[in-house]
């Protein structure tokens, strides 16, 4: 009688057990880890090969690629943690090109002593996110850093996707002329992080907007395929990516504070803060410039979409030799909204 | 955000600026200067200047605590952390702002060294008691309204007998600047700048009062209105001080009854007397030294202050070459004057205080302000606003 040959004698402790250098090596220990967490959540037949890469066949078109590294602090917060925003971040930067995304690779460093249950969470959360945007997970790769030298976990993530024929979207395309959209609140991820950083917490209902933006382009896309600009506004917030735009196309934009969507509990923690809620990150929210004629179809498509309902036109690109965002503001007066200089920092008086 | 939005009302902006334009003389020009940083950056943020009448104009004085304070106390906070190796805990808004030698906090930080950002005295306690075996040194700065909780934090420590705290302390006066700006040169006899009223600040009378502002109104025959920090507080207040000049009154009125008293916060007050006094004098940038302006640890409390358990000596610093900051914190020039604004001195990459923080004069008018055209009221910065 012949024992089970098993491949991993003792089960990966994913209750007590952390990461330690032997998970990056390449022996047995980093087999176990990706075998028992990476391949059992982000499982797929890609993923199931056990290749150094993932093939496959894709359709005739232009492509696009995408990447985005991943550190937020703290790693979990209201409404989402680092796997699920690896996840949207890269999906979202892929669908701005209004382009479906296919296929996401994920790189992880791993700090030494870092809680494999932690880690757990972390994945399960990814491959919950990859799986319900349908874009799977297919090839990998994991580093251990010594203690000290990482903070916990950071992610990479890498995707491609396929834009549909004659779309050509591109943030150098803004013209004068043309509408601002948004498809929700402006600041609710970036407060949702500062509620739980350390020091600075604060109870609020707020949660972080983190969520694939991919079906919601792909109607936008459909029912306007002379969209011009799609961008997500996440670092620096609104007024930073719409600068980004602005310079890009070589253009002006003029907002109306009052169109500005904000939830009142943003405004009041940005308020308490010293923050302007304008330069506060979004991770589930899009800025799209198009054509006036268009701005009404995309408008309905976007409000009768779950991640639309609020959607609103905020303004219009207009021609500016200085690229400036300008904004009439609530009070009745007039401001620049410039890019974001360093972080955003409290008022101390 | 009840409370706010009835202070930031579009259609009560339009009724105060009517109100404004019906009471301003034609014939003249008001020149405003609002003291505090938090004025300025309302201005800016709402665009105040925008509804007011052309012959209005708002003058930003020095009431920013970043931005008074000279290189030298800075040079000091870095031989802190680079001499000393201790854990220097600071408001975010002195990270940035240039030191000697091309260095700043946040450069200092990049290098190795422990600067912690925090948002109050109570954190850099905390960071005290959770590091018994390093010195924690707390940068403290600021006007009136932030030297109570230094106060409290200077008790706190001695009443937990916490050895390894220290305030590195750097709070000043607001009426002794207000006075030396009224006595500068400039102002009294070359007539370079002229400045006829002042919103005195919101957050600084509701712990100093309105009382100490009403020996200059009287000496300098300058009307002063404490004006709250919401943009309506600011046109009202301006009301109030035309109003005052047209009828040739020089008193102290307040408009920001929701918050001061004529005696301020008491409490706070005792509390400040009785672990601080005041310095003989204090050197502030673009001002110099300035006689009584500044306040010092108690000897009482000698323990816990940083300049003497460290024995920090004043440096000789001098501001960067080409660098406008004392004239445009003393109100003489306007930030486009400077010949460093927009070029080499930029939010991104400041070279002077007034860059740095977002109540500094050229960061506001940088941020919110730059370039807009005379001709063009709606959308652009009209020049006499500066």
């Amino acid at each position: 009688m012949s024992a089970v040959v098993k491949r991993f004698p003792q089960r990966l402790d994913t209750r007590q057990g952390q990461v330690d250098m032997t998970h990056g090596s390449g022996g047995r220990a980093m087999a176990q880890l990706i075998d028992a967490l990476f391949v059992k959540y982000f499982d797929n037949d890609l993923l199931r090969q056990s290749n150094d890469q993932a093939a496959f066949n894709v359709d005739a078109g232009r492509m696009v690629m995408s990447t985005d590294g991943h550190v937020i602090s703290p790693l979990f917060f209201p409404g989402g943690d680092i796997g699920g925003l690896a996840v949207h971040g890269t999906v979202n930067d892929v669908a701005m090109s209004g382009a479906k995304p296919l296929y996401l690779s994920a790189g992880f460093i791993l700090e030494e002593g870092f809680p494999l249950s932690d880690l757990e969470r972390i994945v399960e959360s990814m491959a919950k996110a990859s799986k319900e945007a349908g874009v799977p997970v297919v090839t990998g790769d994991t580093k251990v850093v010594e203690k000290g030298k990482g903070d916990g976990v950071f992610i990479t993530t890498t995707g491609v996707g396929i834009v549909p024929e004659g779309v050509n979207i591109s943030g150098d395309l803004a013209r004068p002329g043309d509408v601002i959209l948004v498809n929700g609140t402006m600041g609710d991820h970036g407060v949702a992080i500062m509620s739980s950083r350390e020091n600075l917490e604060f109870e609020t209902t707020i949660e972080s907007d983190s969520a694939a933006l991919h079906t919601l382009v792909a109607e936008m896309v459909s029912v306007a395929p002379d969209i011009h600009c799609l961008r997500d506004p996440t670092r620096g917030g609104l007024a930073t990516t719409l600068n980004e735009l602005a310079m890009q196309s070589n253009v002006g934009m003029r907002l109306r504070e009052t169109d500005i969507p904000i939830k009142p509990e943003v405004s009041a923690a940005c308020e308490l803060l010293g923050l302007d809620p304008l330069y506060v990150a979004n991770e589930g929210k899009l800025i799209c410039i198009c054509p006036a004629k268009d701005a009404k179809a995309v408008l309905d498509v976007m409000k009768s979409h779950p991640l639309g309902e609020d959607a609103v036109i905020i303004g219009e690109v207009v021609e500016d030799e200085h690229s400036f965002v300008q904004m009439e503001t609530a009070f009745g007066g007039g401001r620049v909204v410039d890019w974001i200089a360093g972080e955003q920092l409290p008022r101390i008086c | 955000m009840k409370y706010i939005e009835e202070f930031r009302q579009h259609e009560l902006a339009v009724k105060l600026a009517k109100a404004i334009e019906a009471e301003a003389d034609s014939s003249r020009q008001y020149n405003l200067m609002e003291f505090c940083g938090g004025h300025t950056h309302a201005i800016f943020r709402y665009g105040v200047q925008d509804l007011m009448p052309e012959n209005v104009r708002f003058v930003h004085g020095p009431g920013c605590p970043v931005c008074v304070l000279p290189i030298a106390r800075i040079d000091n906070a870095i031989e802190l952390v680079e001499r000393h190796d201790v854990i220097l805990c600071t408001y975010g808004d002195m990270l940035r702002v240039p030191a000697s030698g091309r260095k700043s906090l946040i450069k200092v930080k990049a290098n190795g060294g422990d600067v912690r950002m925090v948002y109050s005295t109570q954190d850099a306690l905390r960071i005290a008691r959770e590091n018994p075996e390093r010195q924690v040194v707390f940068f403290a700065i600021g006007f009136e309204t932030t030297t109570p909780p230094t106060a409290v934090a200077l008790k706190q420590a001695k009443a937990e007998g916490l050895k390894n705290f220290t305030i590195f302390c750097n709070h000043v006066l607001t009426p002794a600047a207000i006075q030396n700006i009224l006595e500068s040169p400039e102002v009294r006899e070359l007539g370079s700048v002229s400045i006829d009223g002042f919103f005195g600040p919101s957050h600084v009378s509701s712990v100093i009062g309105s009382r100490p502002y009403e020996f200059f109104a009287e000496e300098f025959g300058k009307p002063v209105v404490i004006a709250g920090f919401e943009p309506l507080d600011v046109m009202q207040s301006a009301l109030m001080l035309i109003r005052q000049l047209n009828e040739g009154r020089h008193e102290v009125e307040n408009e920001y009854t929701r918050v001061v008293t004529r005696e301020g916060n008491t409490k706070a007050q005792a509390l400040v007397a009785e672990v601080m006094e005041l310095r003989r004098s204090f050197e502030w940038r673009g001002l110099g030294l300035v006689p009584y302006s500044a306040l010092k640890i108690k000897e009482a409390y000698a323990e816990f202050d940083a300049e003497r358990r460290f024995e920090l000596q004043p440096s000789d610093a001098t501001d960067v070459k080409g660098c406008e900051c004392p004239a445009i914190l003393r109100g003489t020039k306007k930030p486009t004057d400077c010949k460093l604004f927009g070029t080499v001195c930029t939010p991104e990459n400041p070279k002077g205080s007034c860059m740095v923080s977002s109540e500094g004069a050229c960061a506001a008018y940088w941020t919110y302000g730059r370039f807009r055209k005379p001709e063009d009221k709606q959308n652009s910065t009209k020049e006499s606003a500066a």
